[in-house]
């Protein structure tokens, strides 16, 4: 099955005219009819624009980047022009949004030939960790269809997972990329902040999302990394800082490296099989010639109080602009505009969304702004002074993705904080604003997969991808495919 | 912290949200477990402190003012309102009443 390559084998075979483009866009879109009724991970599907650029690619004959012909899918919160985009959300889906521009990463991976085939499927506007709230219902966990996948960028890892696309692309805000790629064994990356452009991706937490690969192995995350990365005019918080280079990430070795373990990462209540797989990857890093230290990083228990202060805030204020003027959902009948307002976006925003609205309307209302946000920020540069000075110390710090093994879907309703707490070593790396990678290294007595982080420093994307890239040579978990 | 079903009204109204009364007490419930929890903050001595923004450590970010060619239309991104257009102009509810 063409599909099941990785983008690196698939240039290769591109290259050599082993294979067309055209076939493995074909084999993405069979493989997509044939699993994707039973995952749910696709919501929009754009086959026939994806033939025909796949055709035409073919018929140029030209494979000059290792991303021309390659199909992908994309999460549906990235506008693409002229293609349907819902950040899974009643209040743009019921007068379908249709952008009129395109989103700076999706317009880069286009100019290099990259091929866009359909949207993935998320929790609504990104908020959740399961996909549950999407108003298109759950994605299924590949491994266990009725476990979640993960989320919120659940329906672009259990894609990648299946193969019914080469890469998808993801967002980030408190581990929308990690948890999903750990639940479902891809490779995921949660750039560092200002690392790429979020023009077009509709925003949840602006001081918080970043948007990254979900993607086979690291090497390919490497290559999606090296097109999408670097400064846009756009969006005036990415930066000049030189985009990582592939060719160091891919051929050095980590002897030498130092690896932190923080013990505030190996909780009482993690799941055994959780705490013996990770503790066998560190080894395998020993093995290769890294040293382990311990270290600390004090602040790591108040990252998810302080991420459900500071992102709501700040969703509070970016879900204003959905008043059912300019784009989304309307109603017939109404009063007044605050009426109007009121009416529809009680009816198109979900409980979640909500509850995030209010929770941030609450927090920065008057008198209690300096006990919540005003504190949260503070917490926040607590986090980010515990990451700087472990890094004067370690190169990367290793950790579980998540405490426990993918939870069965409607395992948390009506308990947010319980939803929440599967971030529990997620929520730090936001607030200090660092890269981490999330990368297969076992599966549990169930069969189901578990994820290892590899956190760097600001801007150290480098660094953790050829840690990365140096377990995926030495081990296989990335290459275990769930059978559908 | 605990909430109560006035609190959840006001935040609504303050939210332009339009909720039931089951709703209202859903989220009384929801919102005051999340409220407790966010209550450990409160541990932490944050004195001599400074509050956290932003990370990026840029500071007043400005690109050229030029005109640019853009691919989008202006009618185009009128075109995505739900509403009625009028001479190029998207006709709201009064605001008025």
């Amino acid at each position: 099955m063409l599909s099941s390559l990785t983008i690196a084998q698939a240039h290769d075979k591109l290259k050599r005219k082993e294979i067309s483009c055209e076939e493995l866009t074909q084999s993405c879109i069979d493989r997509i009819e044939h699993v994707d009724e039973k995952i749910h991970a696709v919501v929009y599907r754009n086959f026939g624009s994806a033939l025909n650029k796949a055709k035409k690619i073919d018929s140029e004959g030209e494979f000059p980047h290792p991303l021309t012909g390659i199909p992908f899918l994309v999460k549906d919160t990235f506008s693409e022009k002229g293609i349907p985009t819902t950040a899974c959300s009643n209040i743009l889906r019921n007068k379908d949004y249709i952008p009129p521009f395109e989103s700076t990463v999706t317009n880069r991976l286009k100019d290099v030939g990259a091929i866009s085939m359909g949207k993935t499927n998320t929790d609504e506007f990104t908020m959740g960790g399961s996909t549950e709230t999407s108003c298109y219902g759950s994605t299924h966990n590949p491994w266990n269809l009725s476990r979640t996948p993960g989320g919120s960028s659940g329906g672009s890892a259990a894609g990648t997972t299946s193969d019914q696309c080469l890469f998808a692309l993801g967002t980030d805000t408190g581990g929308s990329i990690r948890q999903p790629a750990g639940f479902c064994n891809c490779t995921g990356l949660r750039c560092t902040y200002g690392r790429n452009s979020r023009y077009g991706v509709m925003s949840m937490a602006s001081s918080l999302d970043t948007i990254g690969p979900l993607c086979k192995t690291v090497e390919d995350a490497t290559l999606v990394l090296s097109v999408i990365a670097g400064k846009d005019p756009y969006d005036p918080t990415t930066s000049d800082v030189p985009v990582p280079d592939s060719s160091k990430i891919l051929t050095q070795n980590i002897k030498g490296m130092r690896i932190g373990i923080a013990k505030e990462y190996f909780t009482e209540g993690m799941q055994t099989d959780v705490k013996n797989a990770v503790a066998d990857a560190i080894r395998t890093f020993e093995e290769l010639g890294a040293s382990t230290e311990d270290i600390s990083l004090p602040h790591t228990q108040y990252s998810v109080a302080a991420y459900y202060i500071i992102c709501p805030c700040e969703v509070s204020s970016n879900m204003a602009r959905y008043d059912g003027i300019r784009y989304g959902h309307t109603i017939l009948r109404h009063g007044s505009l605050i009426d109007y307002y009121e009416r529809v976006r009680s009816e198109g925003f979900g409980p979640e969304v909500k509850r995030r609205i209010m929770i941030g309307t609450y927090a920065l209302s008057a008198g209690y702004f300096d006990a919540y946000y005003r504190q949260a920020q503070k917490v926040r540069t607590l986090i980010q002074r515990d990451f700087l000075e472990a890094f004067t110390k370690v190169d990367v710090i290793l950790s579980p993705v998540s405490p426990n093994i993918a939870f069965p879907i409607g395992a948390h309703d009506g308990d947010p904080v319980a939803m929440y707490l599967e971030d529990v070593f997620l929520c730090s790396q936001p607030m200090a604003g660092i890269p981490a990678l999330s990368i297969p290294c076992g599966f549990s007595s169930e069969n189901m997969p578990i994820g290892l982080q590899i956190m760097g420093p600001q801007w150290g994307e480098e660094v953790i991808l050829k840690t990365g890239h140096a377990y995926q040579q030495a081990t296989d978990w990335h290459r275990k495919k769930p059978s559908l | 912290m605990s909430l109560v079903p006035d609190d959840i009204r006001h935040i609504a109204k303050l939210a332009r949200l339009h909720i039931s009364d089951k709703e209202v007490k859903r989220y009384t419930k929801e919102l005051s477990s999340i409220l407790t929890y966010v209550d450990k903050l409160k541990e932490v001595d944050t004195r001599n402190v400074e509050p956290t923004t932003q990370v990026t450590g840029l500071r007043n970010v400005f690109r050229e003012d030029e005109v640019r060619p853009s691919d989008t239309a202006p009618e185009a991104c009128i075109e995505t309102s739900p509403l009625p257009i009028m001479d190029r102009q998207i006709q709201t509810p009064s605001a008025h009443g």
